[in-house]
């Protein structure tokens, strides 16, 4: 039978605070086991949590960034359950009046919804001694540097229908989260994580099937591929006539298939119930104002001015508007009146093929907006040429330095001068009769060969338009053949 | 020997002021009053005496060098053992606590120490602030130093007790449902729980976090306001703590609990020309003892007396009051609870071979019967299925009762009952009946649903010359109002002066 495949994601997206969400340790990533911590965030007797007003900042701000409406009045509930992580043996989190609810997301021009996304506290974390995981270890310690972490976890609706567009959902999300600069989106130090909900149902059918949680997917490889394999099995089940148990399953790298988790650990009623120790909160619109104006301007509506207001093809505008790094560099050589399409090609080709190859960030490179636009002025203006304004840009990635000081220090300015390269050229077919004769007598091709002398002897500098018209000019008519 | 147990705060720093005696021989004596006493009455958990003693000389010492007495300079205080205090034990009267020393202080206490309190020990509770007898502490009973065969009320009994029997001067409790208020009344001491977020939990191990509020003991009214001053106000570690209590969102215009207003409180003129009092009717039927009854109808006359109207008034809703609280407070409860797991801090079993049973046996172990049940109460509350039904309907009833009461100080100004349907009851007499028991608290529940203050003063003796306590109750931030209509009633009933044998018998 032909399936339709149904995907929501559930992502928790740490917010970049300075301290936790309800006491003042800090949140930075790498300290010693327990380095971060203080009585709060080990639940220990008697203390109280006092909210971090940054946290509700950031996540209004992501929650206006997403499209979502911002609640007027929020409140933090308990959802209770028991786990060596959880020190109060309750998490902090949302139940029924998150911050934000209601958004969208643009993906390749379909609008994928948002349920709604809310703040809560993570969990610490348990290592375990004497073996990889917890089965045939000899015992397990708990790491609380984590716990109290401030965490928004955003929701999707089931409105993803590939795995390939549950990646380009995720790469945009956090693409905006880091645009709003509320998150790293790191993914390998857990600072991004996801959990995919995958149904299947028959094509046309209305009412969603059984859904199947899919757990540890850490890169968006792999959530491509987990869903990509999880759609397998469970077509597989149903084309056998079975039936899809709605159950958590582990992502495992190594085998490439979802291992459906203990079902024990999924009877949980989280009892969930307001916590008496924070008092409600009202989120006044001059505060969501306040933030609203901080907002800069996002990767979508970034890719639509590039390709309607700079005549950018739709991919190079993605490339670019994919960092914001990139993007705001790119924005600030366009100010100084740079030819948008050349910067874009110089960005996103060699640059970035220079920083792949140093495996560093575009941020540590030396280039400076003011001279990318002076070197694109150069080109543009005929005074370099394209191999030396490459092998500029290269110098200029590694060094600091003025863009016509170098062409001048190193004599890479293109020669234009007519008459300089009419003797060059006059030059190359005297020493070359053979070859001039063999172009009249039709080897076109030979041509290229003129060039190739011209440059040689002009040292890679001969202005190739201005070279392939004296070229036009002195050779000889070639015979039709 | 100067002569100092069972005497009131002006009292003793009237003596070290005039040095007559100093801090530290005050703190020694209620010290060595109590090792020799304490056997008996179950009111500590443990002494602090290096604690108290190091505070003691502090006072000295800055009394020496020219300083003030400060407002509870060398004045001996008991602390309920759920407020944490580092370097001691916290135990909450829990085998689960049992070695459990917090590496940080209640605010309270902070304030206390900050204002020369000297602490002579941590007091027995009911396990968890759970109980009305003091009977449910894991490691003793507390006793009534009125008749040491009767309960002396929970569930800060211990505080309660040491108050009465003049171990400390004043003592400070958590009230959730009455757990200051009982003891008081049952001890023959003034009790009160001040209205809902102006004194910081931070630091009182959480019972119900929605109810809870410290308060104070003392031997008078005045003892109970200047100590209630010294605690009172904002801590920025307490997201429920009122900002500003008597400023902003004082719109009634009530009187300030601050220093000057408790200093103020022996010039009052003891007359309550112009207050109204309404007497909760609902209160004063079945289960009432006579002698309760009869001490409650002398209360009425003093008010009279003393010039204020007096009426009966009906508040609805109070007949579900008790079950309304034992639907809240058992759920918070539940959760509140949950970390005392064995994996952080704490008593843990460790033979169990894995995680689930390890929690099991811990928490089978190390909690008694009583706070089992409120888990199981709770955690039923709020499942799938029942929490409409239960914990949603309580929330909204809770609502309601709050509401009735706003409409009752429309029209009143002080609302009174009897503190407790019964006088002190024996030992072991309701420990099988937990309903019967939880009807100890029918009148003091209410308040803490509706976030106000109350306090319990005595207002008589009954049978076996046990105590018999007068509730009165305020609109929320009119604690400073209260205390006054309170001291007055005091002054005019006539018990103030009244100690136990045991404080006598120290003497």
């Amino acid at each position: 039978m032909k399936y339709e495949t149904v995907i929501g994601l559930e992502v928790h997206a740490q917010l970049k605070t300075k301290t936790k969400i309800f006491c003042r340790c800090p949140t930075e990533f790498g300290a010693a086991p327990n380095d971060q911590v203080c009585q709060i965030c080990l639940g220990m007797p008697g203390v109280l949590p006092v909210l971090n007003k940054k946290a509700v900042e950031h996540a209004i701000k992501a929650g206006l960034a997403l499209n979502c409406e911002i609640s007027e009045t929020t409140k933090f509930d308990r959802k209770n359950y028991f786990y060596p992580d959880l020190p109060k043996g309750y998490q902090i989190s949302q139940y029924d009046a998150p911050v934000c609810m209601s958004g969208h997301l643009m993906i390749d021009g379909k609008k994928i919804r948002i349920h709604r996304a809310h703040l809560e506290e993570d969990a610490g974390k348990l290592v375990h001694a004497g073996a990889a995981g917890l089965h045939g270890s000899d015992y397990s310690l708990v790491d609380f540097n984590r716990s109290g972490v401030p965490l928004l976890e955003i929701v999707s609706e089931p409105d993803i229908t590939s795995p390939e567009e549950a990646k380009n959902y995720l790469t945009e999300l956090r693409n905006i989260l880091r645009y709003i600069d509320v998150c790293d989106g790191n993914l390998e130090e857990g600072s991004f994580r996801c959990d995919a909900n995958v149904s299947l149902r028959p094509v046309g059918q209305k009412e969603l099937g059984t859904k199947a949680e899919i757990k540890n997917v850490n890169s968006f490889r792999a959530v491509q591929k987990a869903i990509q394999s999880e759609i397998e099995r469970q077509s597989k089940i149903l084309d056998d006539g079975g039936r899809v148990v709605q159950e958590s399953r582990l992502w495992n790298e190594a085998d490439g298939k979802t291992h459906s988790m203990r079902s024990k650990e999924e009877a949980h009623d989280y009892r969930y119930f307001p916590d008496p120790d924070l008092v409600p909160l009202s989120i006044e619109s001059a505060w969501i104002a306040e933030i609203r104006a901080t907002l800069p301007e996002l990767p979508e509506e970034k890719r639509q001015r590039y390709v309607n207001s700079h005549g950018l093809s739709l991919d190079d505008a993605a490339v670019l508007a994919e960092s914001k790094d990139l993007a705001d560099f790119f924005d600030e050589t366009l100010k100084l009146g740079a030819n948008a399409k050349l910067a874009a090609n110089l960005l996103i080709g060699p640059t970035t093929a220079y920083t792949n190859d140093n495996k560093i960030e575009f941020t540590e490179t030396k280039l400076t907006a003011k001279n990318l636009a002076d070197l694109i002025a150069a080109i543009d203006s005929g005074k370099l040429g394209s191999t030396n304004a490459k092998k500029l840009l290269l110098d200029l990635l590694a060094t600091e330095g003025d863009v016509n000081k170098v062409i001048e220090e190193k004599g890479l300015a293109q020669l234009s001068n007519e008459d300089e390269l009419r003797k060059m050229v006059e030059d190359v077919l005297a020493k070359s009769q053979a070859q001039v004769e063999q172009y009249r007598s039709g080897k076109t091709k030979i041509r290229q060969f003129f060039f190739g002398e011209v440059m040689k002897i002009s040292k890679g500098k001969a202005n190739p338009e201005v070279t392939n018209k004296i070229l036009d000019e002195l050779l000889p008519q070639p015979e039709s053949t | 020997m100067t002569d100092v147990i069972g005497k009131t705060i002006s009292e003793i720093k009237q003596l070290i002021s005039s040095k007559q005696i100093s801090a530290r021989e005050v703190a020694t004596l209620h010290i060595e009053h109590a090792k020799r006493n304490d056997k008996e009455t179950n009111a500590f958990i443990c002494l602090t005496e290096e604690l108290a003693l190091k505070q003691a000389d502090a006072v000295d010492k800055n009394f020496a060098s020219g300083g003030e007495l400060p407002a509870l300079g060398g004045v001996p205080i008991c602390l309920k053992d759920n407020i944490c205090v580092p370097d001691y034990p916290t135990t909450c009267g829990s085998k689960i606590l049992e070695n459990f020393k917090p590496p940080y202080q209640a605010t309270s206490a902070n304030r206390l120490f900050e204002a020369g309190a000297v602490c002579i020990g941590k007091g027995n509770l009911d396990e968890f602030a759970m109980g009305s007898s003091n009977e449910n502490s894991a490691f003793s009973i507390t006793r009534n130093p009125w008749n040491l065969k009767k309960v002396p009320g929970g569930s800060s009994g211990g505080p309660a007790v040491a108050v009465a029997s003049g171990y400390s001067s004043i003592g400070f409790g958590s009230d959730t449902g009455g757990s200051i208020r009982l003891p008081a009344s049952f001890c023959g001491i003034v009790g009160m729980k001040p209205t809902y977020g102006l004194v910081s939990r931070f630091g009182l191990v959480a019972y119900a976090s929605s109810l809870d509020q410290i308060g104070p003991f003392g031997n008078s009214v005045e003892d109970c306001a200047l100590a209630l001053a010294v605690i009172v106000g904002k801590d920025p570690k307490d997201s429920t703590s009122i900002d500003d209590p008597f400023g902003k969102f004082n719109t009634k215009k009530y009187p300030a609990l601050d220093m000057n207003f408790a200093k103020s409180l022996t010039g009052h003129d003891g007359s309550l020309k112009g207050i109204k009092i309404g007497v909760l009717n609902d209160l004063l039927g079945e289960g009432l003892e006579s002698e309760v009854r009869a001490a409650t109808e002398n209360g009425i006359k003093v008010f009279k007396e003393l010039g204020a109207e007096v009426d009966e008034v009906k508040v609805d809703h109070l007949d579900i009051a008790l079950p309304v609280y034992y639907i809240i407070a058992t759920a918070e409860a539940s959760a509140n609870l949950s970390r005392y797991d064995g994996v952080r801090y704490g008593a843990r079993d460790k033979d169990s071979q894995d995680l689930m049973s390890m929690y099991m046996s811990t928490r089978s172990a190390g909690f008694g019967a009583e706070v089992k049940r409120r888990i199981m109460l709770g955690t039923y509350a709020l499942s799938t299925g029942y929490y409409d039904a239960y914990y949603k309907k309580a929330q909204q009833v809770r609502r309601l009762i709050k509401e009735a009461f706003d409409k009752a100080f429309e029209k009143y100004d002080v609302l009174i009952s009897p503190t407790s349907p019964t006088v002190a009851f024996g030992l072991g007499e309701k420990t099988d009946d937990p309903l019967t028991m939880y009807l100890s608290d029918i009148a003091t529940i209410p308040i803490n649903l509706a976030g106000l203050p109350g306090i319990s003063v005595p207002c008589g003796f009954g049978r076996e010359g046990l105590p018999i306590g007068m509730q009165l109750v305020g609109p929320q931030l009119s604690d400073a109002r209260l205390l006054t209509v309170a001291h007055a009633f005091e002054k005019s009933v006539g018990f103030a002066s009244k100690r136990s044998p045991l404080a006598t018998v120290a003497r």
